[in-house]
């Protein structure tokens, strides 16, 4: 009875935890798709590992840090550095994230390894998320990771989506679109931050792209792909949670598993209503 | 009038150590209507990309009303070469129109009624009211160009740059495209670029031909030395049905 009660209480953080990764992937997911970021989200979310095991380490030696906090410092950091060395080195982007991407998985197996007495665990469960423990500590920092971007979004919503439709007509209508550009950069390190724990560092980049490209079959406003994009993540979180607890297998990878599925299925469904209305406009031709 | 809107005092501007421009020297007056011509290559989208302050010059001066270009940009309306953007990014035309507002909103405040009206304003100039809530990627590329061209005008520019507007105007809609062009002329200053010497010749004022140096002489005249120190070759003075002549007879030798 006390095990139930237990096992109940661990699933409900859990999808309190999934729910608020949803708000942020829905909103952030939206401008990685149209903005066709999804390298640099990865990147992002990679070197990311370096500041798990810098966080790791130094957890050891100072008491308010801790993996999320280190990652949180370092990712951010990360992402505003790949952000300026490619406005202002003659290095290609596609480069520049690409050694970021390893040099931070390298990091962090490194201090992951010198840090004394590592569980192996813990490694894997920055890698592919372990939402079944996340801390009351995780979901309290979550909402205020919501609550920045939401915010952030709110204030900056027609600066971002001019950004997102032409980066050069908006600096020369006169907007600061190289910071504009580091800010949402930013922005996404925090949504990779946040999703960490749901579903680990390897797969945030599904999370950030699969329900927003689910969501842009549906609708032409970037709002309306927001707000649908949200939902289909919330779905994918309750189905995928729900999934990996009857069959007792990963809950990350179902979570994703369970997005692509719905993407899929999204996709035969809206090329069939497509194939269908074009061709009852032959018919009444 | 005669205020001087543009200027450019010996701008250079180097890639890599190779010039891309050199010694450009440019005044341009209120509403002067400007054709630049020149090869592929030539530097006619970086020069106007030196006026909107989108790269600065490696030597020289650039004054746009008596401003530097990026302090200038409020006072400008651009049309690019072409826009790239996805065919089903989520955006409406209105939505696309509005950003031709940027520089007069606030950052951190939403368009207000004026934006919209200016919006508004600006697609019933080019045609494209009816389809404001259309998605901007479902239009044909004809459609867009209006659109992108209402999006420079959403701004009540001082000064309208347009870098070749022509290139996706598909024929049937091109005669509608002077007709604009028509009704902008001398209600602002108007840069415009284009490889196409016909087009230039018959709707601006004063032409100039740029091929790292700028071959102008404040007119519409363009010497047939000029356009083969230009293009580099000896260039064909023949050309059909064109309203005006864009040469000077070819006296010497």
């Amino acid at each position: 009875m006390i095990e139930a009660l237990m096992q109940y209480e661990f699933m409900h953080n859990a999808l309190w935890a999934g729910l608020l990764a949803a708000v942020a992937c829905g909103i952030i997911g939206t401008y990685v798709v149209v903005k066709r970021m999804t390298f640099i989200s990865g990147g992002i979310s990679h070197a990311s590992f370096g500041g798990i095991g810098l966080g790791y380490y130094l957890s050891h030696y100072i008491s308010w840090m801790t993996p999320v906090i280190g990652a949180l410092i370092f990712t951010v950091a990360s992402a505003l550095g790949i952000g300026m060395v490619v406005r202002r080195s003659k290095l290609t982007e596609d480069t520049a994230i690409g050694i970021m991407w390893s040099l931070g998985m390298a990091i962090g197996i490194i201090f992951i390894g010198i840090t004394p007495g590592y569980i192996i665990s813990d490694l894997f469960g920055y890698l592919f998320g372990n939402i079944l423990i996340v801390p009351i500590s995780d979901i309290i920092m979550m909402i205020v990771l919501d609550a920045i971007i939401i915010g952030v979004v709110i204030l900056l919503y027609k600066e971002f989506f001019a950004l997102s439709f032409d980066q050069e007509f908006s600096t020369a209508a006169g907007i600061p679109t190289e910071r504009l550009y580091l800010i949402l950069l930013g922005l996404i390190a925090l949504t990779v931050v946040l999703l960490i724990r749901v579903v680990g560092i390897i797969l945030v980049i599904a999370l950030l792209t699969i329900p927003s490209a689910t969501a842009r079959q549906y609708t032409h406003s970037m709002k309306n792909m927001m707000w649908l994009s949200i939902l289909i993540g919330m779905a994918s979180v309750i189905g995928g949670l729900r999934l990996s607890y009857e069959l007792d297998i990963a809950s990350g990878a179902t979570i994703i598993l369970f997005s692509a599925a719905i993407f899929t299925i999204s996709t035969i469904f809206t090329r069939l209503c497509r194939h269908r209305t074009h061709s009852e406009a032959i018919s009444t031709d | 009038m005669t205020d001087e809107v543009i200027r450019l005092d010996d701008v250079w501007l180097y890639y890599d150590g190779m010039p891309a421009l050199e010694g450009i020297n440019l005044s341009l007056y209120r509403d002067d209507f400007l054709g630049i011509i020149g090869p592929n290559g030539g530097g006619k989208t970086t020069l106007l990309r030196l006026l909107l302050g989108l790269v600065k010059p490696s030597r020289g001066r650039i004054t746009i009303l008596g401003e530097p270009p990026n302090k200038g940009r409020k006072y400008m309306g651009y049309l690019p070469q072409r826009s790239l953007f996805d065919s089903d990014f989520p955006a409406s035309v209105m939505e696309v129109v509005l950003m031709g507002r940027l520089g007069h909103t606030a950052l951190f405040r939403r368009y207000n009624s004026a934006d919209r009206d200016a919006a508004i304003e600006a697609l019933k100039r080019v045609g494209m009211l009816e389809h404001k809530d259309q998605q901007i990627g479902k239009l044909s590329g004809g459609q867009q160009q209006r659109v992108f061209v209402a999006r420079a005008l959403a701004s009540d520019p001082e000064i309208l740059l347009l870098d070749e507007p022509m290139a996706s105007v598909d024929t049937p809609m091109q005669a509608g495209f002077y007709e604009l062009l028509e009704s902008l002329k001398r209600k602002m200053t108007i840069v415009m670029v284009s490889h196409d010497i016909g087009v230039v010749s018959a709707y601006v004022d004063k032409i100039a031909c740029l091929n790292r140096r700028l071959y102008y002489h404040g007119t519409k005249d363009l010497t047939k030395h000029d356009l083969e120190e230009a293009y580099q070759c000896p260039v064909d003075l023949i050309a059909h049905g064109m309203p005006h002549r864009v040469f000077e007879e070819h006296k010497d030798q």
